[in-house]
């Protein structure tokens, strides 16, 4: 846990329990100090994560007074003495245990899964005969089967309410109460719906609490067994940049993971969300790629090999909807190979096109997706064997244009603070970011500090689940940003709400920001962000006046062509009121993707080696040519979207992409498909058959990350080891050994034992993660910089008295509004707005193959404000076709006026509905990052029969 | 005069539910109404029960969408206002006609026929306890004490109190009603 800075220190009381003497902070319950000497009180209705109630009476104690004492409430007291059993205690324990006993259901669910449950377990202890327990039986309460991962058994029920407080207060989710009273009171979903219809969101905390059988995760293709039959594996979840701590169960006889139980990291303290916590089986999905494959000689010249992927709308299979590749369609066009023919066939063309064309027309894409040690090894196969910079990832389409702006005012691109430090924030500013869906571990302490006063500013064009957290919500207009910040900028300096020492001390150019945002008053602003002045205003000064404010951001501020300038905004901000260097201040852009970080400090990116070292510096070249023992290229490389105007172009000619997706995940899709069939050579190294493995000539069977142990740096700088839990299939191998064999058969030795050995190497090279070590970041990981691995949890706030920039200090950076490159017009009257479902990740390569998850969120659908569908006269659910200059898709209309007027929601991870088919390509100038959250579309009430077009050419 | 106690006269006149789901919950009079208990309470939640009441005399009964709309109002949770809603049986949780004719058969008014004050007024409204009559006028219920012992049988009709009331002035007191 981070040091909760700031905190009083308690007072100290010393009490007696069992004549033991314990001495403890003032408040601290009689359960909790029992539990510091060993002493375990039984009890239902309390978990230590929780807010004790003090319901179930089962850990009532002496304390000497006239009556028994509920332990787990009960504070303790200078000089109190405890009494933690005896016959009378016992007796009443026995007679509650046999009061719950006598209207519980003779199968417990949980007793036939996990094995744990606690009121069976006191009944043993006890010694109950429940059928001889004189009391009248109930006439059974009814289960709930509704929710595709949860098991509701409303008879197992003790209505202890855990699972109450952890929906309302460990993951603010608010989805369960009680209703009724007497015998008829039980738990109830919302307005007593049943739980697959309400707001639910699946993260199986309630399930995770319970200590009977009234909540129980349900199956998903394994049979759950109790942990101590399963094989326990300490990780972290594949999924999200928040990273959190996960172990999880294995059936070793089955090679599949039965269940996963979180973690007290300090990053997730245990709670975990429906991806992390039932998103985990895609892993052991029949489609996963277990042998090498060559595209066979008929399939040339190279092209899409799907209807889908085509874009030609319905094959002559018909399409099967929702999902996935259609193998069937696919894998005729290639045949199996041994790894010995695949990989000197790799190794021969990228020889031949480095020898024709040189090495820059090479290039490769890794991954977020994968391992600091996978990620080094990649960029070192492209720089030391390729011989070219051309390396790049995710990352280029996520928080490329947040590095740019944070290296160019800051000099680092890391966060400055962890996100669980909002506690400590007494404002914090959620901007451009659905945390709730995109980062909803990392959402539920900012909803906490929320709950606990902490105001919560959120700003964004649609209404997401952390706007209902919000003490101020501004909904401003799509890529209006900029103009709002600067306005606040306007009322901090006008009203004299800077922090003027900071500014003094620490930061540069001050003048210049002035200078614009002058020009910025609210009364302009609201023109363009369509949010009233004096909102403006009253947001502004709450900020300014904020003691410490942290500054959270995602995709919203940074998938724009100005995504550096409104980054540089929110830095400017953040400068202007003291927020860095504090507790509680900061600036955290959300990490995507687990190994965003990780995979970006590794040095997969085009303009730098490991740790953000520039490969135009001759000196840093001088020092990787020393520890690689080869010349290298000293021409900065090419961006992700960059490289496949390149193919286009013919300037680049090979590629490897190792764990990417770019026909569904990069922008403009119909560029994309023409750019992947015109290279010479493809290799894509996955786990599955993706989309873009169709324009591939050798594909590459893959670990999934549950099949490989390397290291994960999550989205608060967390460096965290994931631990192998299965085996891979059949022919699959360790991704780095892969990238280390194409090394050789290239003429280059790239030998490791391990990943252990490949993480020493690149912490050689990286100063922020010089001292870490596979020992070292165990149990929980340490945040880099890290200068005492042995006893320290890392740095967690950056920058308290300097910046790492030439002059230590901050610079400030003014940015000018400028409107989206395509804005709506009458022929394209809306604006697209792309994003992320809490379900779904990434292309949905594995989520569409992880069956809960699947079934929470099995199609494609877009959501528009219901002013806009009655203009339209379209019905929700009716199928509508979005057509930009660029493509159109089909699929179904959603009405939520969480979406505003004019704006239309579509998340990019369905494949049969591609979102990416419709984006624009123009690249933000300093980041490179595309507009992904803006271009102007057409929305047209679809025909029947157009229902299986999909991702067609211009119109 | 009628045979039941004078009390009556003091009580508000019988209200008639709006019954527009499609109109504001709290409009016009109903929204000054609601803001003065707002005014009453230190918090928006703490009002939930008068509010709750105030919603049921406009709808007549709680609906899922009156209970979600309440819970936005005073910046709640579905699932806390349906905990409330559910726990207290003067909320009505499902539909009932214009007029609720709520019959005490607690020991009191039990020993002094309530029984057949409930027969009767099934009887002359048609219908089944707790369903709503044809002509969506009337819902009868059993209740529990309405705390008028000494007058049993005890009535409440809507917000209007009727005691000693017996079988024979049971269609009376039915025709009275609006």
């Amino acid at each position: 846990m981070a040091s909760a800075v700031g905190a009083p220190a308690r007072r100290l009381v010393t009490c007696s329990i069992d004549g033991r003497p314990v001495t403890v902070p003032e408040g601290t319950t009689i359960w909790e100090a029992a539990r510091q000497l060993g002493i375990e009180i039984p009890v239902l209705c309390h978990d230590p994560r929780l807010r004790p109630v003090g319901v179930c009476r089962v850990c009532v104690v002496d304390v000497g007074e006239r009556v028994l004492a509920a332990a787990c409430v009960r504070g303790v007291a200078d000089g109190m003495k405890v009494t933690t059993t005896s016959e009378g205690i016992e007796r009443c324990r026995k007679t509650l245990t046999e009061l719950l006993l006598s209207d519980y259901p003779r199968e417990s669910r949980r007793e036939a899964t996990l094995g744990d449950d606690e009121l069976l377990a006191l009944a043993r202890r006890y010694g109950i005969d429940r059928e001889a327990i004189p009391l009248p039986r109930g006439d059974g309460r009814r289960e709930d089967l509704s929710s595709p991962v949860i098991a509701v058994d409303h008879a197992a029920c003790i209505l202890c309410d855990r699972c109450i407080r952890a929906c309302d207060e460990v993951q603010h989710n608010d989805v369960i109460g009680r209703t009724g009273k007497g015998y008829g009171a039980r738990i109830a979903f919302d307005l007593d719906v049943p739980m697959g219809e309400s707001t639910c969101v699946s993260c199986g905390e309630c399930a995770a609490v319970c200590p009977t059988g009234a909540l129980t995760h349900k199956s998903l293709g394994v049979a759950i067994h109790p942990r101590a039959e399963l094989r326990a594996v300490d990780s972290v979840c594949p999924y999200c940049g928040v990273g959190c701590a996960v172990t999880y169960y294995v059936d070793l006889s089955k090679n599949a993971i039965a269940f996963a139980d979180g973690r007290p990291s300090p990053g997730n303290d245990s709670r975990l969300c429906v991806k992390g916590r039932y998103g985990f089986d895609y892993a052991f999905h029949p489609q996963r790629l277990a042998k090498p494959l060559i595209r066979r000689g008929e399939y040339y010249p190279k092209g899409p090999l799907s209807g889908d992927v085509r874009g030609e709308g319905r094959g002559a299979r018909g399409r099967k909807p929702g999902g996935v590749v259609d193998s069937e369609e696919v894998l005729p066009a290639f045949r199996e190979a041994s790894w010995d023919e695949a990989l000197d066939l790799v190794a021969r063309r990228f020889l031949e096109i480095r020898a024709t064309h040189g090495p820059d027309a090479l290039a490769g894409f890794g991954s977020a997706k994968c391992s600091n040690e996978e990620a080094y090894v990649f960029q070192k196969l492209l720089r030391a064997v390729f011989g070219t910079n051309n390396g790049d990832h995710c990352t280029r389409l996520c928080h490329a244009s947040s590095v740019a702006a944070l290296l160019e005012t800051i000099g680092s691109g890391a966060v400055t603070n962890v996100y669980g430090d909002v506690r400590n924030a007494d404002v914090v500013l959620v901007a451009g970011s659905n945390t709730t869906d995109n980062h909803p571990v990392a959402a539920t302490f900012i909803k906490d500090a929320a709950a606990r006063g902490t105001k919560l500013l959120v700003v964004d064009s649609r209404e997401t689940g952390i706007a209902r957290h919000a003490h101020h919500f501004l909904r401003i207009a799509p890529g209006s940003d900029v103009a709002l910040y600067n306005a606040w900028m306007h009322v901090l300096i006008e009203e004299d709400l800077i922090d003027h020492e900071f500014v003094r001390e620490r930061t540069e150019g001050f003048d210049a920001l002035k200078e614009v945002a002058r020009r910025y008053p609210p009364e302009l602003a609201e023109g363009i962000c369509g949010v009233p002045a004096g909102r403006i205003r009253e947001v502004a000064r709450i900020f300014g006046r904020a003691r410490a404010a942290l500054i959270f951001w995602g995709m919203g501020i940074s998938q724009h062509t100005h995504g550096t300038d409104n980054a540089r905004c929110l830095i400017s901000l953040a400068l202007l009121s003291g927020s860095v260097g504090r507790p509680g201040t900061g600036l955290h852009p959300l990490r995507g993707q687990n190994n965003v970080q990780g995979a970006s400090d590794a040095g997969l990116i085009p303009m730098v080696y490991p740790d953000y070292q520039s490969v135009e510096d001759p000196a840093v070249q001088r020092q990787f040519e020393e520890a690689w023992g080869v010349a290298l290229n000293p021409k900065r490389g090419l961006t992700v979207v960059e490289i496949m105007e390149g193919a286009l172009r013919k300037t680049v000619r090979g590629m490897y992409i190792l764990g990417e997706n770019p026909f569904l995940s990069d922008p403009n899709i119909n560029k994309v498909r023409k750019a992947l069939a015109s290279l010479d050579f493809l290799v894509v190294q996955d786990i599955f058959l993706t989309e873009t493995a169709e324009f591939a000539d050798v594909i590459l069977p893959a670990t999934s990350f549950f099949e490989k142990t390397g290291t994960y740096t999550n989205t608060d700088r967390r460096v965290q080891i994931g631990r192998q839990a299965l085996e891979p299939p059949g022919d699959a191998r360790l991704d780095w050994t892969i990238v280390c064999e194409i090394a050789r058969r290239m003429g280059y030795r790239m030998e490791y034992r391990d990943a252990e050995e490949i993480f020493d190497e690149l912490t050689s090279l990286a100063p922020s993660y010089a001292g870490l070590t596979y020992r070292s970041l165990e149990p929980y990981g340490k945040l880099w910089p890290c200068p005492d691995p042995e006893t320290g949890d890392g740095i967690q706030i950056l920058f308290d008295d300097a910046f790492p920039t030439p002059s230590g200090r901050a610079k400030f950076v003014p940015a000018e509004y400028q409107p989206a490159a395509e804005l709506p017009d009458d022929e394209y009257p809306f604006v697209l707005n792309t994003g992320r479902l809490l379900e779904h990740w990434h292309t949905g390569t594995m989520t569409r193959r992880a069956r809960a998850l699947h079934a929470i969120q099995p199609s494609a659908f877009c959501e528009m404000n219901p002013e806009d569908l009655e203009h339209l006269g379209i019905e929700p659910g009716d199928l509508v076709t979005l057509r930009s200059r660029r493509g159109s898709i089909t699929l179904r209309v959603q009405a939520s006026p969480r979406t505003a007027p004019g704006a239309v929601f579509v998340p990019f991870h369905f494949r049969e509905a591609a979102a990416n088919a419709l984006t624009n390509d123009r690249l933000d100038p300093y980041g490179k990052i595309p507009e992904l959250k803006f271009c102007a579309v057409r929305v047209e009430k679809a025909l029947a029969d157009e229902r299986l077009e999909h991702a067609s050419g211009p119109s | 005069m009628r045979d039941w106690h004078p009390a009556v006269a003091a009580a508000e006149p019988s209200q008639k539910a709006e019954r527009d789901p499609a109109a504001p919950l709290f409009g016009g009079v109903y929204r000054e109404r609601f803001e003065r208990i707002l005014g009453r309470y230190p918090t928006k939640r703490a009002a939930l029960l008068p509010v709750l009441h105030l919603a049921q005399e406009v709808r007549g009964w709680l609906a899922p969408e009156t209970m979600t709309r309440v819970a936005e109002l005073l910046d709640l949770t579905p699932a806390q206002v349906r905990a409330v809603a559910s726990f207290y049986t003067m909320f009505n949780l499902k539909p009932v006609g214009s007029y609720l004719v709520q019959v005490c058969t607690n020991i009191a008014c039990d020993l002094c026929g309530a029984g057949k004050v409930l027969e009767r007024f099934l009887s002359e409204t048609g219908t089944e306890p707790g369903a709503i009559s044809a002509d969506g006028r009337y819902t009868v219920v059993e209740t529990e004490c309405l705390g008028a012992c000494g007058f049993a049988t005890a009535v409440l009709i809507n917000d209007r109190f009727y005691e000693s009331v017996t079988p024979e002035n049971v269609p009376a007191l039915l025709a009275e009603l609006p």
